[in-house]
Formats: structure tokens, sequence, C-alpha cells
């Protein structure tokens, strides 16, 4: 052997140990270094948690009827991964099932696609869950067509009938309560990505809206979950663990379903009123809060929807309903979403500003017809005079010019239109002090803020869109070009970042930019009422477990005070008391035999409705009773409603009558919704069989 | 004068046959059984495969190996044409995109690729080992030859295409003129070529779709996640959760569930780590470090310098090819179908290696003690 050769034969030796070595570290870092990491992995290939969902807690009013309860269903379901292998793609199943159902093919079609197989403009009534799970087409069928469809298992391949949980909303007493309730749906792929630290297993459903959301975590329970090992093909090879499930809490609200049914049917009642005066009346809300704790007794929006229809199986013309401009959006909570100019009932606030900068809220005032401001005459409501008055009957009557006058008086003692450093600013600090542009903080979900147009907002404003008004004949649409837009335009340019003179006019009657909720104002009359507290409304008051031990009290929280003295309230008091008596809600309450406090407001709103009429006004009414022992705060709002006191305060007497037991002049306590004067502060005894009292 | 076998090279390559057996039963029990087929179909075969090369092997270490040089143009010759039965349509069947198979009556297939191995490392030895002039060492001229031979049947195979034999028998040729004391420049000079060559076969598109596809989930196993991604994915999971000791035979989760595909044959180390462990495995690799190293022992005893090359060729092959198996289920080396020698389940493979072990013994047994 030569040299060379005998070289070589070293090199190899040394090669192939080192590639020995080269796979043996590797084999030790995958199996000892990364070894947890691995197995982890493999578990979670080979390992499927069947979850079987927990029995929902209900949700019962404050005297333990039930809002929301579980029911035993019939659920159709379709399985994709069955439907889809078939040579038409499951058409001809899908049709038959449909017809079986009573339903057309379209609605069976989309229930069972995943949101993303349908375009994105139109993914009404799309699947929310994932492919692999059977899809329901209704929870509720009858019987009779579970039974067509599981005895004729090869005329419906892929198609299954089993029982399930159904949430149901028994609408006890006539209730509705969809807003405040909420739904449940299947789990989507972005709840079980933001599910910071909460497990959820895809056959679940959870909370999609209102107290259901809300309170989700309490509700749902934890789900029974059997794990078992899988094989490539997803058969079941053997099964490694099982935990059985935890029913879900109850939820105690402090609504009662009585009181909840008459403020949605007076709510109904005002916006049907509206319609025959010849208002639009195209929506709107009606509360009613414990002045003393800020509870809410009772919460309502109109247009609504039937609450069972989520678990019925809704079909594509119901999920496009819910959300459709002509059906005037029923899914919006107005009463927490809806944002309205206050108009008159934010003369609270002007009233606290004025009593703060100094007024003397005994002296008369003048109530001429119109108030010029700049080149502009504000007009009073109606365009009357009514002379020479005092504050406490500006009030009652709902003078306008006053205010325009001590707003623009006060606009002009802080510098006008080149503001001082020292700003007294008495109407947005008292508007501050109300909390108008924070949110309520209700225990429910997705609730709009007020806007507060103070400087600063007007500042922000003005940054945001000063290109637009600068550039307002080149930007803005055909149909906005008119002379006055195109002024409006050019004057918003010129100083938009400036309050002018007549913003703050408009801003001490509640018109302008200023908008609230009418949540948000039952809140401010409930502060009002009770001496200067804001309460956070609160619907739920306990979570208590199905054994009944407490889990939780929910209290609401004091958010601050008003910024109003003690001799200001007072005042207010006596002329809200006032608006009732003499005033422009007088003609609304005549004969009521409990004494209401309460302001009308008449909002104008700019803009067009979509066939092109101007928008009529909104109808408000903010109240609280009895006058000398505030309890109760009533709101009702009704858009494009017209008069606030012949739509809202009519409608508001009508709740206040459900709520002491009014019938005509008299009152009949046992009539009365709590015959105690105040609402239940036991919790109830919780049971889905719990009838309604009828007073 | 014969001084027998080795008995430590046969005793280890016998322990690898009984392992292997084992993990061939175990990736397949669970899987046929639940098929509702005989759980130890797979098992039966693999045996009889075994007892079919065990007896090849003894057929290859009858005939002293320096009578085997003259029957080397026929050993080429039938390699040769193997190659070329597997490419007429009608004769050779595709696997996995790959036309490597001749099918015979009885539900056998041949793999001539495999046995062609062979073939190459004795037409190789000879010429290399052939003196016609005085020196000692291979002349440019030897060497050439020397490629003509390994390029033809490369060439076929390449055609299948067969991108893991080919490496393989490339890898082994380069040893083996390494080894046969040829100009360094070659050496040099093919390991370039092998380079720009496999290059190239990429850019020009020799390298099928399937095998590129191979290839890139080596470098990002998300490329494909349905297919060679998630193989490997899948059998770096499977090594990887074994652990120290790994499941118990039989007892592997991913292995019971058919979590890697082609677990008995190119996968089955897979077997190995999950249900042996990282202790079970390495006993593994120091059995095919025990049998590379007393191959090399035997290369160096040889009296002559074509046992010495065959020595060589068998052992470059088995190294390499064990490496790339392995390594690749560890996702060290790409993913190229090459089966695990003495372990997969297989019968061309299984009887190209045990004859490799017969040309090993063959030239043990000659040598003078």
């Amino acid at each position: 052997m030569n040299q060379r050769s005998r070289l070589s034969l070293l090199v190899m030796q040394t090669l192939i140990i080192s590639l020995m070595l080269a796979l043996l570290g590797r084999l030790f870092y995958l199996q000892i270094g990364a070894g947890p990491k691995y197995r982890d992995a493999a578990l979670s290939i080979q390992s499927r948690d069947i979850a079987n969902p927990a029995t929902r807690g209900l949700i019962v009013d404050s005297s333990g009827v039930p809002l929301a309860l579980n029911r035993v269903g019939l659920a159709v379901t379709v399985d994709r991964s069955i439907v889809d292998r078939q040579v038409d793609k499951g058409a001809a199943v899908l049709a038959r099932t449909a017809k079986l159902l009573g339903l057309t093919y379209t609605d069976v079609y989309r229930q069972t696609r995943l949101c993303g197989e349908l375009p994105q403009a139109d993914q009404g009534g799309c699947w929310t869950g994932t492919r692999y799970q059977p899809i329901p087409i209704t929870k509720d069928a009858d019987p009779s067509t579970a039974f067509a469809i599981v005895e004729r298992a090869d005329l419906f391949p892929g198609i299954d009938a089993m029982p399930v949980a159904v949430r149901n909303y028994p609408g006890l007493a006539g209730v509705n309560a969809a807003h405040v309730l909420g739904y449940v749906g299947p789990l989507t792929e972005s709840d079980l990505i933001t599910a910071s630290g909460n497990r959820y297993y895809r056959s679940e459903s959870i909370g999609k809206a209102g107290l259901e959301f809300q309170y989700d975590s309490f509700l749902r329970g934890k789900p029974g979950v059997r794990t078992v090992i899988v094989d490539r093909k997803e058969s079941v090879m053997r099964q490694s663990q099982n935990t059985k499930s935890v029913p879900g809490d109850h939820v105690v609200t402090s609504l009662d379903v009585r009181l909840q049914a008459a403020t949605e049917n007076a709510l109904a009642d005002a916006v049907a009123r509206a319609r025959v005066g010849g208002y639009r009346a195209d929506s709107g809300a009606a509360i009613v809060m414990d002045v003393k704790t800020g509870r809410v007794l009772s919460i309502a929006s109109y247009p609504t929807y039937d609450p069972n229809i989520w678990e019925k199986g809704l079909t594509v013309q119901q999920a496009k309903d819910l959300f459709s401009d002509a059906k005037g959006v029923p899914a919006l909570s107005r009463a927490l979403q809806g944002q309205y100019a206050p108009a008159s009932t934010f003369k609270i606030v002007s009233l606290v500003a004025a009593a703060n900068a100094g007024y003397n809220l005994k002296a008369t005032y003048s109530c001429p017809a119109s108030v010029t401001v700049g080149n502009l005459d504000f007009q009073n409501f109606e365009s009357k005079s009514q002379g020479t008055i005092t504050m406490k009957n500006a009030i009652a009557i709902s003078c306008d010019t006053i205010w325009y006058q001590i707003a623009y008086d006060e606009w002009v003692r802080d510098g006008g239109l080149s503001p001082k450093s020292n700003l007294n600013d008495y109407f947005f600090a008292a508007a501050r002090g109300f909390q108008v542009a924070q949110k309520t903080r209700i225990d429910l979900p997705s609730e709009a803020s007020g806007r507060l147009p103070d400087r600063q907002w007007r500042t922000d404003w003005y940054n945001e869109n000063k290109n637009y008004f600068c550039n307002y004949q080149t930007r803005a649409k055909k149909n906005q070009l008119t002379p006055f837009l195109i002024a409006l335009a050019k004057e918003n340019c010129i100083d938009g970042d400036k309050i002018r003179g007549g913003d703050a006019v408009n801003f001490s009657i509640g018109q302008g930019d200023t908008v609230i909720t009418p949540l948000k104002l039952a809140q401010m009359y409930v502060a009002i009422a009770n001496g200067g507290t804001i309460w956070q409304p609160t619907v739920a008051q306990a979570i208590v477990k199905t054994d009944g031990i407490l889990v939780k009290e929910i209290k609401p929280q004091v958010l601050g005070k008003l910024p109003a003295m003690k001799s200001t309230l007072v005042f207010l008091r006596d002329a809200l008391r006032e608006v009732v008596v003499s005033g422009t809600a007088a003609t609304s309450f005549a004969g009521f035999p409990i004494a209401v406090s309460g302001k009308t407001g008449t909002a104008e709103v700019f803009g067009l409705n979509a066939d092109g009429s101007k928008k009529d006004n909104t109808a408000w009414f903010a109240s609280y009773a009895p006058s000398d022992k505030p309890r109760y705060a009533v709101v009702m709002m009704v858009s494009q409603g017209g008069f606030g006191s012949s739509t809202s305060a009519v409608g508001v007497r009508k709740i206040y009558e459900a709520l002491f037991g009014v019938v005509g002049s008299t009152i009949d306590p046992a009539k009365a919704i709590f015959p105690s004067g105040r609402p239940p502060t036991k919790l109830p005894k919780i049971s889905a069989t719990t009838k309604v009292n009828t007073p | 004068m014969m001084k027998g076998f080795d008995p430590i090279l046969s005793g280890a390559v016998v322990a690898l046959l009984i392992i292997g057996a084992l993990l061939v039963y175990a990736a397949t029990r669970s899987w046929y059984g639940a098929l509702g087929l005989d759980p130890q179909y797979y098992l039966k075969r693999h045996i009889l495969n075994i007892l079919i090369g065990i007896v090849l092997a003894f057929g290859t270490t009858v005939i002293d190996y320096r009578l085997l040089r003259a029957y080397t143009p026929v050993v080429w010759g039938v390699g040769v044409l193997g190659l070329l039965a597997v490419l007429i349509p009608g004769i050779g069947s595709t696997i996995n995109g790959a036309r490597a198979w001749i099918s015979l009556p009885g539900g056998f297939q041949v793999q001539p690729a495999e046995l062609a191995k062979i073939s190459i490392i004795i037409g190789i030895s000879m010429v290399l080992s052939e003196r016609l002039h005085d020196r000692d060492e291979p002349t440019h001229k030897d060497v050439a030859q020397a490629l003509a031979i390994a390029a033809i049947p490369i060439v076929l195979i390449l055609l299948q295409p067969d991108m893991g034999t080919v490496m393989i028998i490339s890898a082994s040729v380069v040893t083996m003129i390494a080894v046969s004391g040829a100009p360094s420049r070659w050496v040099v000079g093919l390991l370039l070529v092998a380079l720009l060559g496999g290059f190239a076969a990429i850019k020009v598109g020799v390298v099928s779709e399937y095998q590129l596809k191979r290839l890139q989930s080596f470098v990002d196993p998300t490329v494909d996640p349905q297919s060679s991604g998630y193989q490997l994915r899948q059998s770096r999971i499977t090594i990887g959760s074994g652990g120290v000791i790994g499941t118990g035979l039989f007892d592997g989760p991913q292995t019971n569930g058919r979590f890697v595909p082609e677990q008995q044959t190119d996968f089955i180390f897979t077997v190995a780590g999950e249900e042996l462990g990282f202790l079970g495995s390495s006993v593994i690799l120091i059995l095919f470090l025990v049998i590379l190293l007393r191959g090399l022992r035997i290369a160096r005893r040889s009296q002559d310098l074509f046992g010495r090359l065959v020595c060589i060729g068998v052992i470059a092959w088995f190294a390499f090819q064990t490496f790339e198996n392995i390594g690749m289920t560890m996702g060290l080396m790409p993913m190229t179908g090459v089966p695990l020698p003495f372990i997969s389940y297989g019968g061309s493979s299984m009887f190209a290696n045990l004859i490799g072990i017969g040309l090993l013994q063959n030239v043990h047994a000659r040598q003078r003690g």
C-alpha cells in the first residue's frame, strides 16, 4: 500500500467517525436537549380534546324570574367533511335538507359556509366556527323532521340530528330585552386567538353581546373534557383523560321583567304615537335607574328583534335585517350606543354653569324671541318672546334665549375669538363635571361615549378636517355644493379651530356638536336626583353558583360628584318639578298622582334621511320620581320623534304608571312593581321555573 | 490458510438485522392490525428478505474474490441491463415519482439501482487495480476508465430519477478513486463537478419538481406543509418525543398513529427514536460505526488493491447511505428516498447490503493470518 492510500484510509476513518458523531450529537439534541419541546408537539398532534359544553348559567331578574335559560332542542347539523366529498359538493343533500326544514337552499348553503368562503362584502349568515365541527342549521327542529333525517340516512349523508342545549330567552311577562341580554354563538377563530388565559373549546358557545358577553366567563362554566389519542386519520386509538363539566354560574340582574316589559311597551307606544303624529320615529331608547344605587331596573331599545333567532338558526334575510338601515339597524342598542344631541335636557348643565359663574338664580331674566350673535339670529324655541321671567320659569318653559345671552356673555368674558390665558369656561367645566364625554361604564359591552365639543375637541377636529374645508369646492360631493354649505366650509376653514360665539350659544342648549347617549343622560339625572352622586350604572347585581353560594357581588361604583353647590341642586330640583307642574311637561303629566320632576328636550338634527327628507327632531324626556324623595330616574328618547313633551314625556308617564301602580289618576299600591317603594335588596332564589309575580 | 469470517462484523450485522426486524414490525403491526390485515405481514416478508439476503451473502463469500474479478464484466453488464429494463414502460413501475422498480410475479419488486451499486463497486475496483503499466498508482487513463464504468449506470439511475442513489454511488466512486492513490487532482475535480452538477441539475430542471420540493422543504419546512415538509416535521417530532429511554417498543403513539409516512422504509429510524429513545438509537449508531470500522480494518489488511477497493466502495456506500438516511430523519440532510442499511424494509436493498457484507467477509477470509 502506498503512502497516499494509507493517508486516504486514515482520512476516511476520521470522516466516518465524524459522521457518526454528528448523528449522535444531533440525536442527543433532538431527544435530550429539545426532547420536552418535541414531546409537547407530539402530544398536540396525537391528542384531541373533545369538550362537552357545560350547562350555561341562568340570567334572572331581581326577583329570580329567568330572562335567559337553557332548553333541549333538536339540532340539524351538516358535516362539511362528508358533504364536501360528495360529487356535487353536497348540493343535492343540502337542497333536500333545506326543503325538509322549510328553508331555501341559499340559506342552508350560506349557513354552512365559513365566513371566509363568502365574498367579503356579503357574509350574512355565514358560519363563524370551523369546518371540522358539525355545523348546525337549526337547533330547534321539530321531532318529525329529525326522525326523517335519521331514518333516511341514505338520503341525507353528512346530515345529522341530535339533541343539544339551546339558549332560550323565554320572554316572560312579554319581555324582549334582546339588547341587554345579548346572545350566544359559536366560537370564531378570533375568539380563540384573543382568548388570553381563557381556554376555549371549539364546540363551546360563548356570549357574543350584552350580558351574555359581559359575564361569559361566569355563565359559561367549565366544559367536561375527554382527551383522546388519535391517529393520522383522526380515528380514536385510546382515551386518556376525562374531566366532568362544571355548570356555569347564574347572573342576577337588577332588572325586573315586568318593568322591562312595561318600558319596552311604553317605548314602542311612543314610537307608534310619534308616527301617527307624522314623524318618522326611526328608533328610540328608554331607561329606568335606581337613583340611590345606580342600578339599572330596565333598559330598552327600539327597534328590537327576537333574541331567540340566533339559536333557531338565522336566515340570511334575518342576518341582513339586523344591520340594515331600512329596518333601523335593530342590532344597535340605542340606549348605550346611540349618540344624540341632548337639546334642552342639557340645560341642567347650563344652569350649574351659570350658578358657578355667579348668576343669581333667584333673579329675573329676559326671554326675547331671538338673540343676535355675530351676524346670526338665534331664535327662541318656536320664536316666541316670553318677556322677563324667573330662572325657574325659564327652565320650566324651556326658554332658550336666556341661555344664549348668558353663554354669549361668558364667551365674551373669556376673550371671545382671542381666548384669554386664564379661561373660566364655566359651561365646558360644568359639562366635564357631569362627565359628558366619558362613558357611563355600564356593565354592558360596546358602549359609546358622548362628545363634549370644548376647545381641545375643536382644535383636534379642525386639524383633522381643515384640508377638507379649505378645499371644499374640489373635495365635496356635487350634492353638497349648496351655497350654505360652501359658506359654512369657508367659515370653518378660517376659524374652525376656535370656539365661536355661535358654538358657545349652541352648547348652552345642548345643540351643535354635543351628543350623548340616552344612558348618559339617565346617569346625569340620577345625579341631580340623589344630591350629586354620579353612579356607574350596573345591570348585574350578583353572580351566584348553582348551589346558591354567592360568587361575586357587583356593586356600582361612585364615579364622581356633580360640580354644583347644594343650593344649586335644590334650585334645580325645584325647577325640574316646575317643568311637570306648569312647564313643558305639564300637559303630559296632567292628573298624575305621583310627583314627577323632569325636563323635556326637542333636538334639531342636521342632515337628511336616505329618501332626502329633512330629519325630524329628537324627542327627549329625562326625569325622576317621586320628586320629594327621588328613587327612580326614567329617561326616554325617540329619534325623529317630534316633541319631547308629547312623544317622550307621555311615554315616560306610562313607565311610571307601571312602576307605581297608577291607574288613571289613582295609585293602587298592590299594582306597583315594587310595593315597598324600592327595588328588592335581597338576592332571589334562582330557579328556571320561577314565575312572574303579577301585581 | 482461510481466516474465516470477522465475527465482530457478523455480530454487529446480525444485531442490526434483529433490531431492524423488530422496528419494521413495530412500524406496521398496529397499522395493518387496524386495517383488519395480518399484523405480521411486513415482519414475515422482512424476515424472508433477511434469509434470502443471508444466503446471498454466503454465496458471495464462496468464490475467492480474486476469481470474482474474472466475472466483473458480467456483474457490471447485468446491473446495467437491469437499469435499462426499469426504464422501459411496462416493465418498470413508478413509485413516488421515480421509475425505479421492476414488478415480478407474486407481488415482489426488484429495485435494480440497489444491485447496480455492487456492479459499480466491483467494476471500478477492477479497473483501478489492473496494472498494465509499471506505476503503482492508477494513471489518468485508469481513472477515466473507472469514471466511464460508473457514469453509464449513474446516468441510467438519473433517468429514473433517483437522486439519493446517485448521490451515494457518486460519493463511493470518489472515495474509491481517492483511496486508489489516483492523482489528487481527480479527487478535487470530481468533488467540484459533483457540486456544480447538483447546482446545475436544480437550475436546468433535471431534478423533478417532486425532488425540488423535498430539497426545499429541507431548507424551509413550511414550503409544503402537507407533504415533504410535513414528513420532515413529523419525523423530527417523532424522534424528539422519544427522549432518553423512549416509549418502549411497540408503544410509540406517533408510530402507532402512523403520523410518519413510509415509516417502515425510509423513516424506520424514527421508530427507534420514539420507542427506544436516545439509549436504543445510540446503540444502532454504534453498531453502524462498528460495521464501518471493521470494514475499514479489512480494507487496510487486504492483500491486494482490488480487495481493498471493493471494501472501500462498500464501506463508503454504507457510510454515506447511513448518514444520509438517519441525517434526513433528524433534519440534518435533505430528503431523498434511501433506505437505512440492514434495518429498512425492502428486499433489493437488503440483498445488496448483505451481498456487500459478503464481499467484506470474502476479503477478510482470504487474508493471511
